[in-house]
């Protein structure tokens, strides 16, 4: 969230597509009532089910999944055909007036420079025209045809009412009720919010679908003030920490990213890193790159990494493909490429699609280790189960640990939530049985490795030699010691820039925050952003003053934000280029004339000019872009791609299947369903009783939902002679399920390109352990394609028939 | 009431079976401290109260647990009892039908006790000691690894790869835990390394 959950009261219009936050966020859903309850704000829910976050909604439009960018992308049309556009805004804080180089272009649903062959593009035209100065050409005046805000008007050009009707299946007439709305919030005074979760993330182009929605929060000016952002609603606890401190294949801590073959040593990898500003006197902040690189390294490996072995870059991995990422691992695994996995906390067998090629696949390891609460189909996936689990026990000769841990009440430690506040818990209750923590588990096997490389030698073995690991007690690192080094700490006396006699910050001490890093190996850091959390005032990520000063939501002393206990990203936005703010009731910051206060901390250098820097000072443009060059795989402007399972061809090009950069491994082209003998759009969905594979091993939950079901709508039930409540079977290209079959007024069909459309939507919470009824679930029947920039699977959009049928095997009683 | 008394401790106080007419000091009338004198004893009154989070979805509701046995004392801790906290700013003491049976999830009977060992081909799982499970891990890892490591490419680039084993991370874990697991993971060369974000 570039807000917080409690900013949600702010806002004069929330619009919740791609998400479901009534039933999946019930408590941070309880802002948006507030929101309605004291402002009188409006909720408008685009979903293809009607859901529980659109009964309460003023306004539905229903909408056929996997077609999002096409409603947005006409939602932009319509304000900018309609002067529904905040100017002043969108000119000085955007890179519309940026010049694009000749030769970029965009027809029949593609980009310049398209490789079928490679399914890539050749990015080299999408990007900025550049003077002598080595800065970007502007047209303020956005006269110029190759300007940015031109561009991007000829690229909206087809996107009418009729055409979003045409491929969306949402009514002409509704469609337009909800642009109007939208369109009120270009308005300085009036702000909108955009809630979003996985019914955006989970498609094929899912990264599009949100980049879509942040140009259209950029041109009504929503970005950066009170009530307004773009608001991922995370899926767990913790999947925000997990990912700001980089525990993914192609990351490093605070979204360093991890070097590739072509970064051969520092100098070259920190070459390509470079960021100097494209504008004049612009921030570019990540031109403080190589201090956190370096302090990172020093975290690491201590003394090991040094100036003359080049911060022992070479400790780090390099990887040959863009990432190893879970579906690319399961690929490997299922050709029998990989011997050993480890699964903390997580549940593939039920959370990756295509479950039958999970399940040859976990079959070919040699070992899995799953460390987890409950115990998990995972673990057990060489059980069989009948129908829920129909696998040769015996010729499955994986060996299989499945050991225990802690759950959150049992633990002491920080998670981070979708509005980036770190908050401190701690244990409440003894572990059952013999469960320990993860820290504790991950060290034995770690201490267990380096004691085997000191005696008996083996493969590099420098990096686990020499990782630093200089705790207390070096079988179970305390949360507290952990979070320090997470903070950072000065390794010598950092003397002040400001007056070189005197220490800033005395060897031994923590760091206030990452402002005081260096790049000399004076400073270690485990994760730069979060420097702040754990400093010599103490633990801030504990703090609990809930007071609000004038109520605007912020609570600066409750817990820690990341960066720098900053509520609202990009907050110098609001204000305008004096530095005043755009909606005086709804004052973030505000400039005195040397510098800005206000009720967050500023997201601005505290002196910066309102008139000369630009509020986005992680882009080396100082502005957000609208065209975002060659940053994203699929394309600088949002354009429809149909799912790679459609009911209806891409009406820009009815060859193009998918997303036409999207990885495909040759194993799953056979598998991918046509839309002759699979006619109907499935979706994958949560429900408000569960979370997840986890709440099924409670009973409360197992009794409020206990058994797998489908939802259809009233037509389909009578065209396929459905009753609810009956069995059917639902079949993909990849598995079959049979389920429960709940026949609802919720899901209607929807008129596509002139043809009906049939949605049947799968929720996500059984299997065959816990205390709730076996079941399946979507991950039988989706897809094994991702997101082109960032591999999260097409779950919410594949296609499956349906038929009646009987109970599974083990359930007929 | 005329005195600055929380719900909390004025529970503790009426739970601990204060007379009537200590209530009736306090402002209560004769009926009221009629009635709260014969309720009987709140059952929170002996715990022990400790501030968490609700480890489900990403708003993270601030939650009391309620327990028997302080742990900070040394003593075991057994929860009774786990409600939504009131001065949680996100949440203001509300939970959702998942956080509400918070308790059963910690109490749940398929949590896990012990470690356990399936051996190739059995069809079933059978109590394995921790130290023996850490010892074969880490065997079974240091062979792998010396095996298959990528230590450099064919242009002689060090690359130090090891893609024969991979490793998920849990995103319901804290970020130490996480930043432990972390350091794990990337020294020994894991770059098939992903945690939930991705779906």
């Amino acid at each position: 969230m570039t807000n917080s959950w409690t900013d949600i009261k702010n806002t004069d219009l929330v619009v919740v597509m791609g998400g479901n936050a009534a039933e999946a966020h019930p408590c941070g859903f309880k802002w948006v009532t507030e929101a309605k309850a004291t402002r009188g704000a409006k909720l408008i829910v685009v979903d293809p089910r009607y859901t529980r976050t659109a009964s309460v909604s003023d306004y539905y439009a229903p909408i056929r999944q996997g077609t999002d960018i096409a409603f947005l992308n006409g939602v932009m049309k319509y304000c900018i055909d309609n002067d529904k556009v905040q100017w002043d805004y969108m000119k000085a804080f955007t890179n519309a007036s940026y010049l694009v180089k000749d030769g970029f272009g965009y027809q029949d649903g593609l980009f310049t420079g398209y490789d079928a062959e490679k399914r890539d593009y050749d990015k080299s035209t999408w990007d900025y025209v550049l003077g002598d100065d080595g800065f970007v050409v502007t047209d303020p005046a956005l006269q110029h045809p190759r300007c940015v805000w031109n561009l991007l008007k000829a690229h909206l050009a087809p996107y009418t009412p009729e055409m979003v009707e045409r491929i969306c299946g949402t009514p002409k007439d509704k469609f337009l009720k909800v642009a109007e709305m939208i369109s009120e919030c270009s308005s300085p005074t009036k702000t909108m919010t955009s809630m979003y979760a996985l019914g955006w993330t989970q498609h094929s182009s899912g990264s599009q679908n949100i980049r879509a929605m942040a140009m259209l929060q950029l041109i009504l000016g929503n970005i950066g003030v009170r009530g307004g952002g773009m608001n991922a609603l995370r899926g767990h606890s913790n999947i925000q920490g997990l990912t700001d401190l980089g525990l993914m294949s192609h990351l490093l801590t605070g979204y360093l990213t991890m070097p590739t073959e072509k970064d051969v040593d520092f100098t070259t990898y920190m070459s390509t890193r470079q960021f100097k500003p494209l504008r004049p006197g612009q921030t570019s902040y990540w031109q403080n790159y190589r201090k956190f690189m370096v302090s990172f390294q020093k975290a690491m490996w201590g003394d090991a990494a040094r100036i003359d072995n080049d911060w022992a870059f070479n400790y780090l991995s390099k990887l040959d493909v863009p990432a190893y990422d879970v579906l690319r691992v399961f690929e490997l695994m299922y050709a029998g490429k990989v011997n050993g996995y480890i699964c903390q906390g997580f549940n593939p067998l039920l959370a990756f699609p295509n479950r039958d090629k999970n399940t040859k696949a976990l079959s070919n390891l040699k070992w899995l280790v799953t460390m987890d609460p409950l115990d998990t189909e995972t673990a057990r996936f060489w059980e069989n189960h009948g129908d829920f689990n129909p696998v040769d026990t015996a010729s499955i000769q994986t060996e299989v640990f499945q050991l225990p841990t802690t759950c959150f009440a049992e633990e002491e430690g920080s998670l981070t939530n979708s509005g980036r506040w770190l908050q401190w818990h701690w244990a409440g209750g003894t572990p059952p049985g013999e469960a320990k923590h993860d820290t504790y588990i991950v060290a034995q096997i770690f201490l267990r490795m380096k004691e085997m490389y000191r005696n008996e030698g083996g493969a590099f073995p420098d990096p686990i030699l020499n990782l630093s690991w200089d705790y207390a007690d070096p079988n179970e690192p305390t949360p507290e010691e952990l979070a320090k080094e997470i903070n950072g700490r000065a390794l010598t006396d950092l003397m002040d820039p400001a007056n070189p006699m005197k220490v800033q910050v005395a060897a031994g001490k923590q760091i206030l925050n990452f402002s005081q890093l260096r790049d000399d190996g004076s400073t270690m850091c485990g994760c730069w952003i979060y420097s702040g959390n754990f400093n010599e005032q103490g633990n801030n990520m504990a703090r609990r003053d809930n007071h609000d000063p004038d109520d605007t939501g912020a609570y600066l002393g409750w817990s820690f934000a990341w960066p720098l206990n900053r509520r609202t990203l990009y907050n110098r936005a609001s204000a305008d280029l004096q530095g005043k703010p755009w909606d005086p009731s709804r004052k973030l910051l505000e400039w005195d004339g040397t510098k800005w206060a206000g009720y967050d901390v500023p997201d601005i250098a505290p002196t910066a000019k309102p008139d000369e820097i630009g509020p986005f000072i992680m882009n080396q443009e100082g502005t957000a872009r609208l065209f975002s060059r060659g940053l994203m795989r699929d394309g600088p402007f949002p354009a429809h791609m149909e799912p790679f399972e459609s009911p209806v061809a891409n009406v820009f090009n009815p060859k193009m299947r998918g997303n036409p950069v999207s990885r495909v491994f040759q194993t799953d082209v056979a598998q991918m369903g046509l839309s002759d003998e699979f006619p109907y759009a499935a979706t994958s969905y949560r429900l408000t009783e569960h979370f997840h594979y986890w709440t099924k091993h409670n009973r409360v939950n197992s009794a409020l939902q206990p058994e797998f079901f489908v939802e259809i709508s009233e037509e389909l039930a009578e065209e396929k002679n459905i009753e609810n409540g009956g069995w059917v079977r639902v079949w993909s290209k990849r598995g079959s399920v049979k389920a429960k079959a709940v026949v609802t007024k919720r899901i209607r069909p929807l008129m596509c390109d002139g043809k009906p459309v049939h949605v049947v939507g799968i929720p996500l919470h059984w299997g065959f352990t816990g205390s709730a009824k076996k079941g399946l679930g979507p991950n039988s029947l989706a897809p094994f394609v991702g997101d082109a920039n960032i591999e999260t699977p097409e779950y919410k959009a594949f296609l499956v028939n349906i038929e009646s049928s009987t109970a599974p095997e083990e359930a007929r009683v | 009431m005329n005195v600055d008394l929380s719900r909390r401790s004025f529970l503790k106080l009426a739970g601990a079976g204060a007379a009537a007419t200590s209530l009736g000091a306090m402002g209560f009338g004769e009926a009221e401290a009629a009635v709260v004198a014969h309720v009987r004893p709140h059952k929170l009154t002996t715990t022990t109260e400790t501030r968490n989070t609700c480890p489900y979805c990403s708003v993270a509701c601030g939650v009391i647990i309620y327990s028997k046995g302080d742990l900070r004392k040394g003593e075991a801790a057994d929860i009774i009892h786990i409600e939504g906290d009131a001065d949680h700013p996100t949440n203001r003491g509300t939970l959702c039908p998942k956080g509400a049976a918070l308790k059963d999830f910690v109490k749940s009977p398929t949590r896990l006790q012990y470690p356990m060992h399936r051996k190739p081909g059995s069809d079933k799982f059978e109590r394995i000691s921790w130290e023996d499970a850490f010892d074969r891990i880490a065997r079974l890892m240091k062979d792998d690894r010396d095996a298959n490591f990528v230590a450099a490419n064919a242009a002689g680039v060090p690359v130090n790869r090891w893609t024969t084993v991979g490793m998920l991370a849990a995103s319901a874990t804290t970020n130490e835990t996480a930043w432990a697991t972390f350091k794990f993971a990337k020294a020994l060369g894991i770059v098939g390394f992903d945690n939930q974000a991705r779906v």
